[in-house]
């Protein structure tokens, strides 16, 4: 047991962090989705091509198909440099983290030299269209039909919670080829030119404020049938595939972001009254906040024995549904600390910049994202633990 | 960075496990508990010619020099089998000898230790039941080049098979350390029967002993710096302990549900049931996730270790009850009695709540250094020097010790 950096670790961590000093601009510092911009989309593919013309854009993919084949443990430390430089958010997320990999692993050489390096550059944004208004938590009961009309097949149907769709040039499809098979054996994963005729696009707003996920609705819309990743009928497996990317990216990066907030609430306990003296020295203040603190420290510890342990196997296991379940309850009960702290003031728009009434409503989220902590649960009770299938 | 035991510690800790499924199986634990001493000759020597009380003492009395991971490692095994008696105790008083004794305390005490021949405990605390080192009142007098202690000390662990105690009193602004034989002229022992019969606890009273000035311990050093150093290695092992034990509730729970039959299925396909027990194991796993770390933190030297054993405490002292309350829940009716070996684990989680503080005690302590220092101490590993520790004043003399009054650092 060694929790050091070792040496290749702290030399891509000191590269790495010597790289963002000189190309973040001061400018871009903590302004992470700047929504607010006018110009925000070029902004943002900016930095993506800046990224991918130092050479840091999909660390993780193989050097073959222009990555960096770096380990688990150097894209954590990736992910958490990235906050740490309060960077801007990586438009290209979804291609980089989940549909690069996906293709790495199951396209055709047509596929993979037509889409990775365009991946890389930022050059085009993609989407990911898994839920459906019927098909969330159960996947497979997706219900978007593909019907094959010679070398094309014809999409009906509808996703929604797509994030980037608005954007996305490319969308990663997961549709329904076969109505008479077993749900999990029907499935076809396509690549989807989001540019198609048919297909229309609707932003969803968050309680929070934030439009960051739509409805995307294909009608008659034709994709080749060269567009099949994986095998037909077989999308299921690529589904799986991708969703183990998805969550190997064990999310260092939302870490970095929970101790700025912290820190931040500590230091506004100091400020805010609680019984005429400073909340910090208010006794159960004093317990809620080392609550908070021990909580998201034992989540930074969580997170380098699920790397280690990932490091070891090599695939992405259950471990990513454990961390989940617990970042997302914890910032909850954190953000609920924060406002029993700040009283009336965490609920305003203009006090420190209304970033406790934005965090306060985004956690609220954070449950149901990527998984709700009920699938968490089941995924840990049947692939952890054991458990007979409960459905 | 490898957040794993290596492979000599995986093979100590197999070894613990095999050697307590054989020499302490829980009817052996059962009937240990219901004695009066919870000590078994027999079973101690197994245990110390493994090695494991001279585990972290140094080579040159006795010990294998190891580290705290190590002891973590093999406490941990100590935990799922519900091991009774003063192991622990011993191990403290070790840890505090190593630290607070001269080069002649060190040879004339680790070496019986180490070799099993010793068992010891300290007597530390009063009637304010607290963990905070200036809640020490018991004070004592000198003459003749002598202490004179007379008063009382309440939950002494293992008194009763201890043949020394050192006793921790106040000396004005100090404490000093005074090793009393269980013999001694003057010290009575009376038991404070409780509800976990594992770790038996005493009520000591001295009524005029006397302790020779040259054999206090941290005369020629820092004995409150001393005395949270081994509090704090005791506090680390009764983690391990405590996860080991939540690990034995979670798979004893799991077993269950999945034989247990209702409605014509198994318990364990019902999500009801599959939520409890992955919140079990997300609690089970947290919890070694701080143990371990505080474990090598304590071990480097790290300048976060003190604020890492605090987290790693609070945590399991609330962990270990919830597995427990979540194990006994989902096994109904059976779970509750008495036949049942849950109740030892369950009775052992709230010993060890309140053993060397429990989680609102260990909060404070957190909040201390968080919210009064500086700078957030940040665990190590995969972070940046610009957030990581820096020692602050406040952290300096607050290991285990929370001031009465939280606005006041002193």
């Amino acid at each position: 047991m060694d929790l050091n950096l070792n040496p290749n670790e702290q030399r891509f961590r000191d590269e790495f962090r010597a790289w963002l000093e000189t190309n973040v601009p001061e400018e871009w510092k903590g302004n992470t989705n700047a929504e607010d911009r006018e110009d925000y989309i070029e902004y943002l593919r900016d930095w993506q091509r800046k990224l991918y013309q130092g050479g840091w854009a999909g660390i993780s993919w193989p050097k073959e198909y222009g990555g960096r084949g770096a380990t688990l443990m150097e894209q954590a430390i990736f992910q958490e440099e990235l906050a740490r430089a309060r960077a801007p958010q990586l438009i290209g997320t979804i291609g980089l983290s989940l549909v690069g990999p996906t293709i790495i692993a199951m396209g055709t050489e047509e596929q993979k030299s037509r889409y990775l390096s365009k991946i890389l550059s930022g050059e085009e944004i993609w989407c990911q269209g898994f839920s459906e208004p019927n098909a969330g938590s159960d996947l497979a009961a997706l219900g978007t039909k593909a019907v094959r009309d010679g070398e094309v097949f014809i999409v009906n149907g509808q996703k929604i919670w797509t994030s980037f769709a608005q954007l996305a040039d490319w969308c990663l499809l997961l549709v329904r080829t076969d109505a008479e098979a077993p749900k999990h054996k029907g499935i076809t994963c396509l690549l989807a030119n989001m540019r198609s005729e048919g297909v229309a696009v609707r932003p969803l707003r968050q309680m929070s404020g934030d439009s960051g996920f739509n409805e995307v609705f294909f009608s008659n819309v034709s994709v080749p049938t060269t567009q099949v990743l994986g095998e037909i009928n077989r999308g299921w497996t690529t589904a799986i595939t991708a969703l183990m990317n998805e969550r190997a990216n064990l999310g260092t990066g939302v870490l970095v972001i929970f101790e700025r907030n912290l820190e931040a609430l500590i230091a506004r306990s100091r400020t805010v009254e609680r019984n005429g003296r400073p909340a910090s020295e208010d006794p159960i203040v004093r317990q809620k906040l080392a609550q908070a603190y021990l909580e998201l420290e034992i989540l930074r510890l969580n997170t380098n024995r699920a790397l280690t342990s990932l490091s070891k196997t090599g695939t992405p296991g259950p471990e990513g549904s454990t961390l989940k379940l617990y970042w997302s309850e914890m910032n909850q009960r954190t953000q609920q600390t924060a406002q029993e702290i700040l009283g009336p003031y965490g609920q305003l728009k203009d006090f420190d910049n209304g970033m406790w009434e934005y965090s306060y409503l985004r956690a609220r989220g954070n449950t149901i994202e990527a998984g709700t902590s009920e699938i968490q649960r089941n995924i840990v009770a049947e692939r952890v633990l054991g458990l007979p299938k409960s459905y | 960075m490898d957040f794993d035991l290596s492979k000599p510690q995986r093979l100590l800790k197999d070894s613990a496990r095999d050697l307590l499924a054989r020499e302490c199986k829980l009817d052996r634990v059962r009937t240990l508990a219901e004695t009066d001493t919870a000590h078994d000759d027999k079973l101690w020597q197994t245990i110390c010619d493994q090695g494991w009380m001279g585990l972290v003492l140094p080579e040159e009395h006795g010990g294998l020099g190891l580290g705290l991971v190590e002891l973590a490692a093999v406490a941990e095994e100590m935990g799922r089998a519900c091991l009774p008696g003063p192991f622990l105790t011993t191990l403290t008083t070790a840890a505090l000898i190593e630290r607070a004794g001269s080069e002649a305390h060190r040879a004339k005490y680790l070496e019986p230790i180490a070799a099993g021949e010793l068992l010891a405990t300290v007597a530390f605390l009063e009637e304010s039941a607290s963990w905070d080192l200036d809640a020490v009142k018991l004070s004592t007098k000198r003459w003749d080049r002598n202490f004179h202690i007379s008063g009382r000390k309440l939950f002494v662990p293992d008194a009763d098979v201890a043949a020394l105690l050192i006793c921790v009193v106040r000396e004005g602004d100090n404490l000093a350390l005074l090793p009393v034989e269980r013999a001694a002229d003057g010290l009575s022992i009376k038991p404070m029967p409780t509800m976990d019969g594992t770790r038996k606890l005493y009520e000591v009273t001295f009524e005029g002993v006397t302790v020779p000035e040259a054999d206090a311990l941290g005369a020629d050093g820092d004995a409150r710096g001393a005395l949270r150093e081994a509090l704090e290695v005791g506090c680390l092992a009764l983690c391990a302990e405590m996860v080991g034990g939540m690990q034995w509730v979670l798979d004893t729970t799991i077993e269950y549900v999945k034989s247990r039959q209702q409605f014509g299925r198994a318990i364990g396909s019902f999500q009801a049931v599959q939520h409890q027990c992955a919140d079990m194991l997300l609690m089970t796993e947290s919890a070694r996730s701080a143990t371990y770390y505080a474990a090598w933190a304590v071990t480097e030297g790290d300048p976060a270790a003190s604020v890492a054993v605090s987290i790693a405490k609070a945590y399991c002292s609330d962990a270990y009850r919830e597995v427990g309350n979540r194990g006994i829940q989902l096994h109904g009716g059976l779970g509750f009695t008495w036949e049942h070996d849950l109740q030892l684990y369950y009775k052992r989680s709230k010993s060890s709540e309140t053993l060397f503080g429990d989680a609102t005690f260990h909060r404070e302590r957190i909040a201390r250094i968080v919210v009064d220092g500086d700078t957030v101490p940040r665990a190590r590993a995969a972070q940046s020097e610009d957030l990581a520790w820096q020692v602050q004043p406040v952290a300096t003399d607050s290991a285990i010790e929370v001031s009465a009054n939280p606005s006041d650092p002193s």
